[in-house]
C-alpha cells in the first residue's frame, strides 16, 4: 500500500472565519460598565413606630425639591452647589452646638477611644413633578457630603487618605462614625398633578 | 529617470499575511473579555447620554443578580401605540407600575434563594423624566421588597 501523502490544510480562510466572529462580538456586546448611586430603600412600615414627627426637630435636615426644581433645606432656599457643605455641617454635627443634632457618645471596635455619633438623618423630599435629574444631582450632593466624611475619618483615625483604601473591618469603623442616614419620605403630592 | 524605474521593479515583493489570522484573534478575544452581552432591545429612548450625572457612582457588581427597569419616552415607532409621556420597560415589553411586583418576583424565581438577598434592580431612568413615575416604582419596589436600588447614572466629567 502507497502511503497517502498528507496534504496541509489550507489556513487561508481562517482570517475570514476570526472576522466574522470578531464582527459577531462587536456587534451583540456593549463596552460600557454599569454605574450608578447605591441606595438602600427603607421597608415598608408594619406599624408606624418612628414617624419623623417624634425624632427631635434638631435630629432632622430636611431637603425639598419642588416641582420647579428649586431646594429648600431647613426652611432656607438654596442652590444646589451650597448643600453638600450644609449637609456636611449638619452630619459632621458639633456638641457645643444646639442648632445641630444631638450627639451620642458610643464605643466602636477598632477604634481606642468612644466617639462621638450625630443622630442626625436627613430627610429627602421631591414633588412628582421634580425631574429625575434634579433629584439626582441631590442625591450625588448627600453622598458627596457623606463620602468626603469618611475619607477625613479614614485619614484621622487610619491614616489613610481614601475611605476605600481602608480594610473591610476598617470600613465598617467608619460606617458607624459616620452612618449613611438618608431617609426618603413617603411620596407626597405637594405641587399638584404633573 | 531611468535610475528610479529600475528601482521600483524591484520592491514588489507580496506582504505575507500568515499572520493576519493571529491579529484578528487576538482582537476577537480582547472584545470576547472586554464586553459584556447587550441584555435587552430598548423600546424606549435612553441612550447613554440619557443618563444623568453623578460623580459619585460606583460600579455594579456581579451583574447576574442585577435586574433592570428602564424608563423613558417610547421610541418613534412606538409612540402611536403608546404615547409620548414616559414608560416603563420590563424585560423586552412594555409594563405598568403594577407589574413590577410580579417582575421581582419572576427575577427571584429565577435565581437560587441564596442569592436573593444580594439582588439588586437597578433603574435606568431618563434624567427628564419627572418624579412621580420613579415614586411609583420605589414604593412597588418596596412592596416587593427589592430593597437595595441602584441608580444608574454615568460619570461627571
Amino acid at each position: 500500500m502507497a502511503k497517502r501523502e498528507i496534504s496541509e490544510i489550507n489556513a487561508g480562510s481562517m482570517a475570514d472565519i476570526a472576522f466574522l466572529l470578531l464582527i459577531f462580538f462587536l456587534v451583540t456586546t456593549t463596552m460600557d460598565v454599569d454605574t450608578g448611586i447605591a441606595r438602600q430603600l427603607p421597608p415598608i412600615p408594619e406599624d408606624k413606630a418612628k414617624t419623623e414627627a417624634e425624632i427631635n426637630r434638631r435630629n432632622i435636615f430636611i431637603v425639598l425639591i419642588n416641582a420647579q426644581d428649586r431646594l429648600l433645606v431647613n426652611g432656607k432656599p438654596m442652590n444646589v452647589e451650597e448643600l453638600k457643605d450644609k449637609a456636611k455641617e449638619f452630619i459632621k454635627s458639633d456638641p457645643n452646638n444646639p442648632e445641630l443634632p444631638t450627639m451620642v457618645e458610643t464605643k466602636i471596635d477598632g477604634i481606642p477611644n468612644p466617639v462621638l455619633v450625630s443622630e442626625g438623618v436627613i430627610s429627602l423630599q421631591n414633588d412628582r413633578g421634580t425631574t429625575y435629574k434634579k433629584y439626582m444631582e441631590v442625591q450625588n450632593e448627600l453622598v458627596k457630603a457623606y463620602n468626603e466624611l469618611r475619607d477625613e475619618a479614614a485619614l484621622q483615625y487610619f491614616g489613610k487618605r481614601r475611605f476605600d483604601d481602608l480594610t473591610e473591618a476598617e470600613q465598617e469603623a467608619i460606617k458607624k462614625i459616620y452612618p449613611q442616614r438618608i431617609s426618603e419620605a413617603e411620596p407626597k403630592n405637594i405641587g399638584g398633578k404633573k | 529617470m531611468a535610475k528610479f524605474n529600475r528601482k521600483r521593479k524591484k520592491a514588489s515583493i507580496g506582504i505575507s499575511t500568515a499572520s493576519l489570522p493571529d491579529i484578528v484573534f487576538m482582537l476577537l478575544f480582547f472584545f470576547m473579555v472586554a464586553t459584556t452581552m447587550r441584555e435587552v432591545e430598548l423600546k424606549i429612548e435612553l441612550r447613554n447620554s440619557d443618563l444623568p450625572q453623578a460623580t459619585e457612582i460606583k460600579k455594579l457588581e456581579k451583574k447576574s443578580l442585577v435586574s433592570f427597569i428602564y424608563v423613558g419616552k417610547p421610541k418613534p415607532n412606538y409612540q402611536r401605540l403608546y404615547g409620548t409621556e414616559p414608560r416603563i420597560q420590563l424585560n423586552a415589553s412594555f409594563a405598568d407600575v403594577s407589574d413590577i411586583y410580579e417582575f421581582i418576583l419572576a427575577e427571584r424565581a429565577k435565581r437560587d434563594e441564596s442569592v436573593v438577598p444580594l439582588m439588586t434592580t437597578s433603574l435606568k431612568v431618563h434624567q427628564d423624566t419627572k418624579m412621580g413615575i420613579v415614586t411609583d416604582i420605589k414604593q412597588e419596589l418596596r412592596k416587593a421588597s427589592a430593597l437595595k436600588i441602584n441608580y444608574s447614572a454615568r460619570k461627571k466629567i
